[in-house]
């Protein structure tokens, strides 16, 4: 196998809190553990609820932020610490596609302006060139070459996604990190920005981490699928394997939330609280809301590890160490 | 609570540190602080014997330290106009400063607070734009010329009270009203938008609709809730309680610190000057520190958060 | 259908309420009038003033203004050394004018910059810059500028510079609370994710967005910075002769209060009437720009 783009190993970060009025800064890991890679040209789709830790796994592998523990290598070399002028030039090969568009321009500059901004700090093409790239990136979002005369606010949400979209090509970077890029958008524009990505990803052969809360915005776009919960990696397969025959209890719950027309599934619903990351139980952190938990559970963590059929799962009972309950039909 | 109160100290205490370094530097980069201190006539042996008294032959970080004993010790070092010690020049004219700053600051309360709350209680009244008008009048036109104003008037114009001295009681009424006036302007002011942002509070329109009267709200929950930006002001007003009044002071010829302090620059007595700075400080720390812990008293959320990093 | 109540939004959007003044606007414009007619007067002293400000007429000496029974040839009276107090007025609005001026846009710029860095470096450089907003709160300004001034003596250079130092704490605080903020999630952490340096995420992006707050507060500070420039040259601790500025004409015409009052009330009046307007400005500006600045 040729060596990953991409190769995350063993992050962790830790942020410090404080409880209530009186207590004492507690440190939560929202990130805890976690290792992934990224083949050139394929999509990594990262699945979870919010708070699982799945935006900070992608600002930890653009480096945006020094992980605590672990380390990211892009194109085989380590990651440079944030703001020097090495961590500076890699920008030019890695690039984000926010959540909020409106908050990620500056409204105070036109929309071609901010698109050939990334141009004039990494001194790429020569000024005129510029331009003409500018026009082409706007082309190739679907923006029209006016667009570029524009302010932020004078555009409509999925038009703005696709300037910020031109932004983070303009340099032809090898690693697209896509934070929940479709959820602030109106459901009819969602489509457009996810077709626009799946074209844009063909077309210029990018790496993508494409992060969501939605498993079937995450499927039409990955090539693998890694679900997220409290901070790690539950499973990570094939995005038909991963939707279709769900390993670990979590992603058989979260796809079993997803209608299917025509398709009677019981859906499954979780018991107990959502999780919170100041508050992780001991052993598999699922075991609380689990309905397949064992004594093990409670106890002893489970490792993310390949099952016969090359599937990676971290549970106790999906890789047969454990009895499954036999459960009382409700 | 105490994490909290210690956080505020410890404030306090860098502030003063800071305070005490500006001095020192200040005081070596003007020259000779020796001669400075001493006076330019000062004997030389008295000059040599102060300079090892403060240990001017040391190293600097030396020097540093001794200073700070040297203050904690009250040894402020002596005026060059009369050779006094500065810091019992200073304490001689604190009571004559406060005879002006203490009754102006209850006149500001007196008038300034129940006009700020008046005005905000009766919105866009006849009354509320006089007193807004009023206010900003008050805030706009400096001291001095609403003192000269005054004596114009009442000491020129109709020969009612003197224009300066401090033989009487009477001799007082114009620089107090002086100083009363512009500050009352600036608490009414002050006064109004902190009460027109409490009334404006969703739990204001909550207490109404549960059926309390309107004094009821007003008195249990607006006027609590706007008295905490308000002490903000009121601290800032006590902390100059020995500052306030260099101006007024100057106007009235009313012998305080301020006209100390005037004099003192004026002739570039600086040991006096290094007094004053430091009382002035001291006096504004501790005013600020109070705040602090009325704050965390009054408004129980401030006492985790950091009050004043976001609140630009 | 006709008898239905008309939609409201469109009439609130045409008449936002007034939050904080109930002055209206036209004592705005009559202050918008007042400042362009004094800066008119400071840029053109030169061409305007009807004598030098230091020339003396010795047998016209406290003449009165036309007003009080004088002549026209010393419209507004002269001092006690027989010097015009029309053209001392015109001369003082410019160095009072030039000194508020500049010294405001020393304490936005020291503020700004030491805000950013705060906001940049964090840690201990932000620490730093507390401390010393600390510091700058636990003296009144007039005290330290006074402090100042007898530690070093007294040059112009050196007033504008301590009177620079006037809000510079405010601007601090707005520069690190907005750069923060859009460092966090914003638009300057996108484009520091671009690769862009800090001189750029700053000056370019991060200072177009704040200017208008920044003006905002400049607005507020100025008329305080003439209040202070004119109380310290009242004291004789400002402005030295043979410079003339508003408040020294005041504390020097102080002594004729009794025989020449009129040589204390132009200036006095000037004073009053610029720094309310700027303030009037400056309000109506954070109404209209900024509600969330107080």
């Amino acid at each position: 196998m040729s060596a990953p783009l991409l190769e995350a190993e063993g992050l962790v970060r830790r942020y410090a809190m404080r409880r209530g009025l009186f207590g004492r800064g507690v440190e939560i890991a929202a990130v805890d553990g976690v290792s992934l890679r990224i083949e050139a040209g394929r999509t990594l789709g990262l699945v979870g609820e919010s708070g699982c830790g799945k935006s900070t796994t992608g600002r930890l592998v653009l480096g945006l932020e020094r992980p605590d523990a672990g380390s990211v290598r892009f194109e085989g070399r380590p990651m440079p610490p944030p703001g020097t002028a090495e961590w500076r030039r890699l920008r030019a090969r890695m690039q984000m596609v926010f959540q909020d568009p409106l908050g990620a321009l500056d409204r105070r500059l036109p929309i071609g302006e901010q698109i050939r901004e990334p141009l004039d700090i990494h001194g790429l093409l020569d000024p005129a060139a510029r331009q003409a790239r500018v026009f082409d990136l706007l082309h190739a979002v679907g923006l029209r070459e006016d667009h570029a005369a524009r302010y932020p606010h004078e555009l409509s949400g999925g038009q703005r996604q696709r300037a910020v979209l031109a932004r983070a090509l303009a340099t032809g970077p090898s690693l697209l990190v896509a934070d929940e890029p479709i959820s602030a958008l109106d459901v009819s524009i969602q489509a457009q920005v996810m077709n626009l990505l799946a074209d844009i990803q063909a077309r210029f052969g990018i790496a993508m981490l494409f992060i969501s809360h939605d498993l079937r915005a995450v499927r039409q776009l990955s090539h693998r699928i890694a679900v997220m919960y409290l901070g790690r990696i539950v499973e990570e397969g094939e995005p038909d394997a991963v939707l279709h025959d769900p390993a670990h209890p979590y992603a058989r719950a979260l796809v079993s939330a997803i209608p299917h027309p025509g398709r009677a599934v019981r859906r499954i619903l979780l018991p107990g609280d959502p999780p919170n990351p100041a508050d992780r139980p001991p052993g598999c952190a699922f075991h609380p809301r689990c309905p397949a938990a064992v004594a093990r559970c409670r106890a002893e963590s489970p490792a993310l590890k390949p099952r016969a059929d090359g599937r990676l799962v971290a549970c106790h009972v999906a890789q047969g160490e454990a009895e499954a309950p036999i459960r009382q039909a409700a | 609570m105490v994490r909290f109160l210690l956080s505020r100290l410890l404030r306090a205490a860098v502030t003063i540190v800071l305070v005490v370094t500006f001095a020192f530097v200040v005081l070596r980069l003007s020259g000779d602080p020796a001669q400075i201190i001493m006076g330019a006539d000062a004997p030389p042996e008295a000059v040599d014997a102060f300079r090892t008294a403060w240990g001017l032959d040391q190293p600097v970080w030396v020097q540093y330290f001794h200073y700070f004993g040297a203050i904690a010790s009250g040894d402020l070092g002596r005026s060059m106009r009369d050779g006094r010690e500065a810091i019992v020049l200073v304490a001689e004219r604190i009571p004559a400063t406060l005879a002006l700053t203490v009754p102006a600051l209850l006149i500001k309360l007196l008038l300034g607070i129940p006009a700020g709350i008046y005005a905000a209680l009766h919105r866009n009244s006849a009354v509320d734009r006089a007193l807004m008008v009023a206010a900003v009048a008050g805030f706009t036109v400096p001291s001095f010329v609403l003192g000269l104003l005054l004596v114009l008037v009442f000491a020129v114009q109709l020969g009612w009270l003197p224009s300066g001295g401090q033989e009487s009681w009477r001799h007082a009424i114009l620089p107090v009203a002086t100083l009363g006036i512009g500050g009352a302007a600036v608490l009414a002011r002050f006064t109004r938008s902190a009460m027109l942002e409490v009334l404006g509070q969703p739990y204001i329109r909550t207490a109404s609709a549960k059926g309390l009267t309107w004094r009821a709200v007003v008195w249990s929950h607006a006027l609590p809730n706007a008295a905490i930006p308000t002490v903000t002001i009121v601290g800032f007003m006590v902390g100059s309680l020995i500052a306030g009044a260099v101006v007024v002071e100057s106007v009235f010829s009313w012998p305080g610190v301020g006209r100390l302090m005037v004099v003192a620059v004026a002739n570039r007595d600086l040991a006096v000057v290094q007094c004053i700075l430091l009382l002035v400080a001291a006096t504004m720390v501790v005013a600020n520190l109070t705040v602090d812990v009325l704050y965390g008293v009054l408004d129980p959320r401030l006492r985790t958060g950091i009050r004043r990093a976001g609140a630009g | 259908m006709p008898e239905a109540p008309l939609p409201r939004p469109a009439l609130a959007a045409a008449a936002p309420p007034r939050r904080e003044r109930a002055l209206p606007p036209p004592l705005v414009l009559a202050g918008a009038v007042w400042l362009v007619l004094m800066l008119l007067v400071a840029l053109l002293a030169d061409a305007i003033s009807p004598y030098a400000h230091t020339a003396l007429d010795l047998r016209n000496r406290l003449s009165p203004p036309v007003f009080l029974g004088g002549s026209w040839l010393h419209p507004l009276g002269t001092d006690e050394l027989g010097r015009d107090v029309l053209a001392r007025l015109i001369y003082s609005i410019r160095t009072s004018l030039l000194i508020a001026f500049g010294a405001t846009v020393i304490g936005a710029v020291l503020g700004t910059v030491l805000g950013f860095l705060a906001a940049h470096f964090r840690g201990a450089v932000e620490h730093a810059v507390l401390a010393l907003v600390d510091f700058s709160a636990s003296i009144p300004m007039l005290v330290f500028a006074l402090a100042v001034l007898a530690f070093f003596g007294n040059s112009m250079v050196l007033f504008v510079c301590l009177l620079g130092l006037h809000a510079w704490e405010r601007y601090a605080r707005i520069a690190r609370g907005l750069a923060i903020a859009a460092s966090a999630q914003g638009y300057a952490f996108a484009v520091r994710q671009l690769g862009a340096g800090p001189w750029r995420v700053y000056l370019r992006h991060v200072l177009p967005n704040i200017a208008s707050t920044l003006i905002v507060s400049m607005t507020l500070a100025f008329p305080e910075i003439i209040l202070l420039e004119s109380g310290l040259s009242f004291l004789g601790l400002g402005v030295q002769p043979p410079e003339t500025s508003l408040g020294s004409m005041v504390g020097y015409g102080r002594e004729y209060l009794t025989r020449a009052p009129w040589i204390l009330l132009s200036p006095a009046v000037v004073i009053v009437l610029t720094t309310l307007s700027v303030s009037l400005l400056g309000d109506w500006l954070r109404d209209r720009l900024d509600p969330t600045l107080r």
